[in-house]
């Protein structure tokens, strides 16, 4: 008899569908809700299998939220764009270059500083915002850009990957690049650097995610629309006595999410393959 | 090419002093091989003679000039490493020219070293190639390439031959012999292997616990070793030493006798010393028997063509006696 699973698979097979349903079926829940034009249909069926299965499939939502000029779709996702890229390539070239001076440099005491820097993952974001807010007001950074950019910049986990990765180029590289006239600097841009893309990749999924997906700071520092996330824009949908238009809420988070799949899917490549090697090289 | 001149030269860490005070002089064009046992220092010696290690006291000269505190790109060496250490994202004529871009030469200049370098390693059709994409021949030879670029005082190699098999290993050798004879610059090569020291260098260095026990020419060392260590690490199979308390009639109370396995026949009928056959080496063109003798201990002969010995069967064994080396305190006193 020819076994369909191999003994001992069968459980785990299980676990992962099931985790795999738990993960996919709100996605399909946020999908199908947005294909559905029938405000009343969509509070009737929520909660229930119908949820899934819209008696009309129609694009409406989206157009309703492309085009409502008092929430200008667009225009806020732009911003995102702006504060998510900008902070990325500030981030991973700052953080980076720090990491490098650490596992390279030979400055004393830069494993303490590291040792500093990790330390501070544990500190909660929350707690920081209020001193930042003061701060940005006093700067008069309030409402701008660079407010949302600058607290994503310096990364303490993306030092951390940037460092392990540093370490475990081999030693006889550099020195190689010593003897042929690098500076330290040169080391860093034309060895490390083009060497890292895997790190980069996964910095950078995980930076965008956060940068993307950034609520708490973005609603405390943007006033209007002209620098507003997106996020924040649809947090909006729900600070008011009116009744939520799921239809449409369900069409800003589908839209809202598919640059960061599009840019999970052209990352994945490198990243799976820098989580493969963090795991399985010493 | 430049000579290099070492002169009480002595590396610390912390309290551990791996090399004591040292002196030496590599002449100018010479192959110079440092070879001893793993953690003698013969690399840090050469990582030092690169920049690539500080020196704690003493002075490096290249070429007549004070280079102690000199930055590695500054000092006229190029180094080839044992790893290759080839940049993988480059491809192999990046490998080579790069240090020439970063230097400020010209795109014609650089061009024409790259390819004459690669004439002269026949890596013309591979240059396009990135590292992982070469056999460890190919990428030994690219490492090569790129220290003959930069047309440097003196060539250092750290053991670049131990990550190639056996038969790659002999043809390299052959390789870096004759580019040593056609480009005529100074090379200093450190390696564990006494073959390769035997084989490719002018001069030989024996190094033991940071010490240097001999320099001379290979044919010298192995024939007149100056102390039991050199007798003992040149020649392959090792030299035999005599066990006993007179091994020898005529040599001095208390002497070390050594013999090497080639110069002991071994006779049937009658001889020296009667020794039990323990194991027999066939290598083709010589054997090589492996024998315990009441007399002297356990001895190792080296026999040209076969000999069909069975293991515990009873042979006689006896050495030239001009071929003897003789040791009292450490020192050679005579053959």
């Amino acid at each position: 008899m020819i076994r369909i699973f191999p003994r001992g698979t069968l459980m785990p097979f299980l676990f992962a569908c099931t985790v795999a349903l738990g993960v996919l079926l709100p996605l399909m829940m946020m999908v199908t809700i947005s294909l559905n034009p029938d405000e009343q249909d969509i509070l009737v069926s929520m909660g229930s299998l119908k949820s899934f299965i819209p008696e009309t499939v129609s694009f409406q939502n989206y157009i309703d939220v492309w085009t409502d000029p008092a929430r200008p779709f667009f225009r806020y996702m732009m911003n995102t764009a702006i504060v998510t890229v900008a902070t990325l390539l500030i981030s991973i070239t700052i953080n980076s270059m720090a990491a490098f001076v650490v596992a390279q440099g030979s400055l004393p005491g830069n494993k303490m500083v590291l040792l500093f820097v990790v330390a501070t993952i544990a500190v909660p974001a929350e707690s920081l915002v209020l001193p930042q807010l003061i701060l940005a007001g006093k700067l008069g950074l309030v409402d701008t850009y660079v407010v949302q950019i600058l607290p994503g910049i310096a990364n303490a986990l993306s030092i951390f990957l940037f460092f392990q990765f540093f370490s475990r180029i081999p030693k006889d590289l550099f020195e190689a690049a010593e003897l042929d006239g690098f500076s330290f600097f040169q080391k860093y841009r034309h060895i490390a650097l083009p060497l890292s893309k895997p790190v980069i990749s996964a910095v950078a999924i995980l930076q965008f995610l956060e940068m993307w997906n950034a609520y708490l700071w973005p609603v405390m520092v943007t006033r209007g629309p002209e620098v507003r996330p997106l996020t924040v824009a649809m947090g909006a949908f729900f600070g008011t006595n009116q009744r939520i238009p799921w239809g449409d809420v369900m069409a800003f988070a589908v839209s809202m999410a598919v640059p960061v799949i599009l840019f999970f899917l052209l990352m994945q490549r490198q990243f799976i393959a820098s989580v493969m090697s963090s795991g399985v090289k010493g | 090419m430049a000579d290099v001149l070492i002169q009480s030269v002595t590396k610390r860490y912390g309290t551990v002093e791996v090399v004591p005070s040292l002196n030496l002089e590599i002449p100018e064009g010479s192959f110079t091989v440092l070879v001893g046992p793993s953690g003698c220092g013969k690399s840090t010696l050469l990582r030092m003679i690169a920049g690539l290690e500080t020196v704690s006291d003493g002075k490096i000269f290249i070429g007549g000039t004070d280079i102690t505190h000199t930055a590695p790109s500054q000092r006229g060496v190029a180094m080839v490493f044992q790893s290759y250490a080839l940049y993988p994202h480059m491809s192999v004529a990046e490998n080579i020219g790069f240090g020439l871009r970063l230097a400020g030469m010209g795109k014609s200049e650089m061009e024409g070293r790259v390819r004459e370098a690669a004439d002269i390693l026949q890596l013309g059709p591979l240059l396009d190639r990135k590292p992982k994409q070469l056999s460890g021949g190919q990428r030994q030879r690219v490492a090569i390439g790129r220290a003959i670029v930069r047309k440097p005082k003196v060539f250092l190699f750290d053991e670049p031959l131990s990550n190639l098999d056996a038969a790659l290993r002999a043809q390299m050798r052959v390789e870096l012999s004759e580019l040593h004879e056609r480009l005529g610059s100074t090379m200093v090569y450190v390696t564990h292997d006494q073959v390769e020291a035997m084989t490719m260098a002018d001069q030989i260095v024996v190094l033991n616990k940071g010490h240097i026990e001999q320099v001379g020419a290979p044919m010298h060392l192995y024939n007149a070793p100056a102390t039991p260590f050199v007798a003992g690490f040149i020649g392959s199979p090792k030299m035999n030493f005599l066990q006993g308390p007179k091994p020898w009639a005529s040599a001095p109370q208390g002497a070390l006798i050594g013999i090497r396995p080639e110069h002991i026949t071994l006779s049937q009928t009658g001889g020296q010393w009667p020794a039990t056959v323990r194991h027999v080496e066939h290598l083709g063109g010589e054997t090589l028997v492996h024998l315990d003798s009441e007399c002297v201990g356990s001895l190792t002969v080296k026999v040209t063509g076969d000999l069909s010995a069975q293991a515990g069967t009873t042979l006689h064994a006896s050495p030239r006696p001009e071929m003897l080396h003789v040791f009292t305190d450490g020192q050679r006193v005579s053959a």
